[in-house]
């Protein structure tokens, strides 16, 4: 079972060398002491898979089996997400600052070695979109208002369009700002109320939580139902 | 060559010395009194900016087609326009929300002042001599001929957003904000501080900002794909202006007018694509196009004699540059 999941997530990757990352991987559980070297991509694999010896659950029991984010469980696509992104986000759930009761024992679980080696491998992971959330499509004139604020903004009341940041349909844009296409309404929502809560740090410069005070609820619900329905792209570096 | 001569320095000039002192962008206050060169009159009292027209108003026939196709050669226009431009950069990186967005030189403050007379070039330019100069400047490219589809889609757009304007008045928000000279001289280092705390996570730590999905999400400041040394955006009083009231991007009027000099500097104290007008010498061409100190071109910042080292302008459109990645 294991093995499928890890092929299908490596196609590329030999049988052989697979088997043996398992071995190697499975060495390093029943020995924590090697998960504090540096962790392999067959090792960030495993904890995707299994979790680690310090209780880390499996990231696919709350992320999907691609890793494609579940909107029940309102947890992010993580496939193909930005390294850094990853590593920075693992680190606010461990010191606090992204609160979230789920995250924070995980990430505590996790190493400073294991959260660079999972961002690294998350990152070389295809991007599958999530299911959509809302069983019934929202109104076209609720989408129509989330494509005008995701590509035009609101500047009369100071909101830039997400994409000037996220980059053309939210794919993402370096390491600072992630990846808005492809995830659930459910995700983009939390998040934004997160910000506005101050349950999550404010982002670079502090933008996020500054533009969210200028957004209703009802902006919230179409731009977050607007991204849902973008297709996603797999990570780039966002240098030119 | 009649485009070589009639497009003066494409320095704020008439499109942004108006003259409006920096003001809060909301809400906007009343201009000051433009200098005499703006052949413009004084705006009436009023403590409102102007506001274009919604998009959902373009009407739906041949001339909404139009004005359509200039908002998209305005929004992106390394794709619609891509025989003229040289470099990754579109209009819309400096006339924020398409052209709309008051003190970021919006399209409706420029469309009502022209004709106008240009010290720059000493004569009576149309505004599609103007916008000819923005091709050539801070595109990089080539000017469109008078009358060529781009120039005639792009004033159309700003037309129709002018629509209601009154003509010949300096409206409130035009140009660029005129930042105050600051306590200190401007200054590279501190401008350097500057940009790496608030602009390089955008920008990129060098400047060339970010690209996504094939387009530039982010565009680069200085170097090859930038605008050229002939670009109004190199003059460091009208790259301050721009900066303070637009920069961050979303949190506009946040840096001090210090910081906004200091960085603005630091921008215009890189190497660029050459000015189209080069006269010969780097030497010859500042005594021309670049007396003042608002201009660095031809002064040594960092050891380096900004000008020395520019690529040849024109970019991609000479064929020889880096095309549009």
């Amino acid at each position: 079972m294991i093995r499928l999941r890890l092929d299908h997530q490596r196609p590329a990757r030999p049988r052989a060398l697979m088997a043996s990352a398992l071995l190697a991987m499975l060495a390093a559980s029943a020995h924590p002491a090697a998960a504090q070297g540096t962790p392999t991509a067959a090792a960030a694999a495993a904890i995707v898979h299994q979790g680690n010896a310090r209780g880390a659950p499996p990231c696919i029991s709350c992320h999907g089996p691609k890793l494609e984010g579940l909107a029940a469980m309102v947890s992010p696509r993580i496939a193909g997400q930005s390294a850094a992104y990853v590593v920075a986000q693992l680190d606010a759930f461990a010191g606090g600052t992204r609160r979230n009761a789920i995250m924070l024992p995980v990430a505590t679980a996790l190493s400073p070695a294991e959260r660079q080696a999972l961002g690294t491998y998350l990152s070389t992971l295809s991007p599958v979109a999530a299911p959509a959330s809302d069983s019934a499509p929202p109104p076209a004139a609720v989408l129509r208002s989330g494509e005008r604020l995701a590509t035009r903004g609101r500047w009369a009341a100071g909101v830039p369009a997400c994409d000037q940041c996220h980059g053309p349909g939210g794919v993402g844009v370096g390491a600072a700002f992630p990846p808005l296409a492809g995830q659930s309404s459910a995700y983009l929502a939390a998040q934004l109320d997160a910000y506005r809560q101050g349950t999550r740090p404010p982002g670079p410069l502090g933008l996020m939580s500054t533009l969210v005070s200028r957004m209703s609820d009802a902006d919230i619900a179409a731009v977050s139902a607007y991204y849902q329905r973008q297709p996603p792209a797999a990570a780039t570096g966002g240098r030119p | 060559m009649k485009f070589s001569t009639s497009v003066g320095l494409a320095v704020a000039g008439v499109l942004v010395g108006a003259g409006a002192a920096y003001v809060a962008l909301r809400p906007a206050a009343p201009a000051a009194p433009p200098p005499a060169a703006a052949a413009a009159v004084a705006a009436p009292a009023s403590p409102a900016a102007f506001v274009p027209p919604l998009d959902s108003l373009i009407p739906n026939d041949e001339f909404g087609q139009e004005v359509r196709r200039g908002q998209q050669i305005f929004t992106q226009t390394g794709l619609y326009a891509k025989q003229y431009t040289g470099n990754t950069l579109a209009c819309a990186n400096c006339h924020i929300d398409a052209g709309r967005l008051a003190h970021s030189a919006p399209l409706w403050g420029a469309y009502v002042s022209y004709p106008a007379y240009r010290s720059k070039n000493k004569r009576v330019n149309t505004f599609q001599e103007r916008m000819q100069g923005c091709f050539r400047f801070s595109m990089n490219g080539r000017a469109p001929p008078l009358g060529d589809p781009v120039l005639v889609a792009l004033e159309s757009y700003a037309y129709w957003l002018s629509t209601g304007a009154p003509v010949n008045v300096a409206l409130a928000g035009r140009g660029y904000p005129k930042v105050p000279k600051p306590a200190m001289a401007p200054d590279y280092a501190r401008g350097q501080g500057v940009f790496t705390q608030h602009c390089a996570v955008c920008h990129g730590p060098d400047g060339q900002g970010q690209r996504a999905a094939g387009a530039q999400v982010f565009p680069p400041l200085w170097g090859p794909e930038s605008f050229n040394w002939g670009a109004g955006m190199g003059d460091v009083a009208n790259a301050a202006g721009f900066i303070k009231a637009n920069m961050p991007l979303g949190l506009g009027g946040t840096l001090s007018d210090q910081d906004a000099w200091d960085v603005a500097t630091f921008m215009d104290g890189h190497e660029r694509p050459q000015d189209p007008r080069f006269a010969g010498t780097v030497e010859k061409t500042r005594a021309l196009y670049h007396e003042g100190p608002t201009s660095l071109y031809g002064t040594t910042v960092n050891g380096v004699l900004l000008g020395a080292h520019a690529v040849p302008p024109g970019g991609s459109t000479r064929g020889a540059g880096s095309p549009p990645r």
